[in-house]
């Protein structure tokens, strides 16, 4: 029964592991670029949402919210593809990296000064009431989480594979010129994609924030969707997700079963292993470079 | 404007270009040997401060600025020269012999290291080295044996050759031991530079594939690259254990990186000015931006440092990617062309980026 127990809290953290991840994929797949601010904007979402729904801040009723936060975090992911990523435009990936790590800084710092530095914990109606199968004690929160993370990661999966938008948005990250001769507006489809990240953020936040406390330094589970995205080939949204819930499952079997001190490392050892020996993750999609 | 009239091959390959470039830099070798006698000793500790940072910068510059390999894991090979050094001297071992094998042992696990990291490209090796240095604070914490684990080590006390440097009784010595790692790296580094690898470094970093059909083995050179960088890196980071005079798992967080490759975009890639540009920033941001809260008459604001830390590089990598240096090679070649620079001598070229996946 503790087998289940642990595989229940490790597929639950696993999705949020990988609606992060799948926020670095989307960016990825569609500009080229990764993301490593993705975390903060995790973070940032879920903070939105605690300024509106919490008593102390707005007050607003959960299920109202849900819709303004996605919205404001859509905004926000464009607005800072149109302000600040677009003059990036066609160079390399690198200069997108460092440039995504100082956003990232900018973030926590803002979002320190608006809502401060002490933990706090959503409102969430998710948040309360679990039911129990056999010895298992199932949390509601855990529930939703995974199965709005499965419903999210099909539907962007479909959407890149069927839409002409998602079509566009794979186009405009393999061949900007090309893209751009077969009449794809590259920049606006490259805003929608942030702004797209922004909500799955948004998504990702909401979801993390009923599961537990939240601060500023919650944006560090950026890295370990991270090792998420790595071990399911950064190229592909499924994998992000396989990833995200390989790590998750690791975590509380590593926490539980080894000496204390070696289970943190457990999801660097395997990203680690991941990257030796597969470089380009489980699902790779690279092929060798050619002029 | 000079023009440098070449008369013999040698020209090409000198330190110095000219008698002007070589006093420029005499002049200043002199004022940081006197430094001591010039400013008090809260500023000389600055000043050594800007100095180990510089060494650290220079290993990442060597690797990112010259080989054009993005790591993030550099704070991993910081505390690994530390911990050997402080271990080596345990053993009894004299500080500068110590001191230097702990920088070739770190360079050749460095090394070591590299070859797996050598089948990654861009993203994904910064990504492997960003778990390096996050697996780094935890191994640091399991061998606690040498390490000290979470309790940390105090900074044993070093001895050259009969005098004593500590930073309280003496900081000119400190000055001195770090003025004295700075010169001896930045001179290997420029040697390096002009050396056969030096170029191979610079073919690596600009094209994979025409460095390759020149007849660079591309592996080769970037382990070599890796190992060098991991090793002035390791240098580095036992100044800044040392002097620190107490470290943890804490001292080297993977955060110490981020700043490190931060620090060396800044200042400017790929120039050894660079690196020293970019630590006098770093080393001074946090003076000035508590000298202005106390001005504003404010109290202190948690996480200014970093966020007003991020919001300049955003600056920087929108408006001058090239850095502090690049910056002051623009406004040099304005004034000597003056009044026939062009405006868009330095416009960035139009690019479109590629897919690296799916070819």
């Amino acid at each position: 029964m503790e087998f289940f127990q642990l595989l229940l809290s490790g597929l639950a953290n696993g999705c949020v592991y990988g609606l992060v991840a799948l926020g670095f994929v989307l960016i990825y797949k569609a500009t080229e670029a990764v993301n490593f601010a993705q975390g903060d904007f995790m973070m940032l979402g879920a903070f939105v949402m605690v300024g509106l729904v919490n008593p102390q801040f707005w007050g607003l009723n959960f299920w109202v919210a849900v819709p303004i936060a996605l919205i404001i975090m859509g905004t926000f992911g464009y607005l800072l593809d149109l302000l600040v990523l677009r003059f990036m435009f066609g160079q390399s990936q690198i200069a997108v990296i460092m440039l995504t790590i100082a956003l990232g800084f900018v973030i926590r710092f803002f979002a320190g000064v608006i809502w401060g530095h002490e933990p706090l914990s959503l409102h969430s109606p998710l948040a309360f009431g679990d039911f129990r199968l056999g010895d298992v004690v199932i949390s509601l929160a855990d529930v939703s989480v995974i199965v709005v993370t499965v419903l999210m990661t099909l539907g962007l999966w479909q959407f890149f594979q069927r839409t002409k938008l998602g079509l566009a948005m794979q186009a405009a990250s393999q061949n900007q010129m090309a893209a751009y001769y077969m009449g794809i507006p590259v920049k606006r489809v490259q805003g929608a994609v942030w702004a797209l990240a922004g909500v799955v953020a948004c998504v990702a936040g909401i979801l993390y924030a009923s599961k537990g406390t939240l601060d500023i330094s919650s944006g560090f589970i950026g890295i370990k969707a991270f090792a998420a995205a790595v071990i399911g080939g950064f190229g592909s949204l499924p994998g992000a997700l396989m990833g995200g819930i390989i790590v998750g499952v690791i975590e509380p079997f590593a926490s539980r079963y080894l000496p204390a001190g070696y289970s943190q490392i457990a999801p660097y050892a395997l990203l680690i292993i991941v990257l030796v020996f597969r470089p380009h993750g489980l699902f790779a999609q690279v092929r060798v470079k050619k002029v | 404007m000079r023009f440098h009239f070449k008369t013999t091959y040698d020209q090409d390959i000198r330190l110095f270009p000219d008698w002007w470039n070589f006093s420029l830099y005499a002049v200043l070798l002199l004022v940081l040997l006197v430094m001591p006698w010039l400013i008090d000793s809260f500023f000389l500790g600055e000043v050594t401060n800007v100095l180990i940072w510089a060494v650290a910068g220079l290993g990442l510059m060597l690797l990112t600025g010259q080989t054009g390999q993005v790591s993030l894991g550099h704070s991993a090979f910081m505390a690994l020269g530390c911990y050997t050094t402080v271990n080596l001297m345990e053993t009894g071992m004299p500080f500068l012999v110590a001191f230097l094998l702990a920088g070739a042992i770190t360079g050749i696990i460095g090394g070591i290291i590299a070859i797996p990291a050598l089948k990654l490209h861009g993203v994904y090796l910064s990504i492997a080295t960003l778990a390096l240095a996050i697996l780094a604070d935890d191994f640091i914490v399991i061998l606690d044996h040498w390490t000290g684990g979470v309790n940390g080590y105090f900074a044993p006390d070093i001895w050259i050759f009969g005098v004593e440097v500590n930073r309280w009784v003496n900081p000119g010595a400190w000055y001195y031991l770090a003025l004295g790692t700075a010169l001896f790296v930045t001179l290997l580094y420029r040697n390096l530079l002009r050396s056969p690898l030096g170029r191979a470094f610079a073919a690596v970093r600009d094209s994979e594939i025409s460095a390759q059909a020149m007849g660079v083995d591309v592996a080769r050179t970037k382990t070599i690259a890796f190992g060098l960088s991991c090793a002035f890196a390791g240098l580095g980071g036992a100044l800044m254990g040392l002097f620190a005079g107490a470290f943890n798992n804490e001292t080297f967080n993977f955060l110490i990186s981020i700043q490190l490759l931060m620090m060396i975009i800044i200042g400017g890639l790929g120039f050894i000015h660079g690196a020293f540009l970019g630590a006098i920033v770093i080393a001074f941001l946090p003076q000035l931006l508590s000298m202005s809260t106390d001005f504003m008459g404010s109290s202190s604001i948690p996480g200014l440092e970093t966020g007003v830390f991020g919001m300049i590089l955003i600056a920087f990598i929108l408006f001058e990617p090239m850095g502090l240096y690049g910056r002051w090679l623009k406004v040099r070649t304005w004034l000597e062309l003056f009044p026939f620079a062009r405006r868009d001598m330095f416009k960035r070229q139009k690019s479109y980026l590629k897919t690296e996946r799916l070819r």
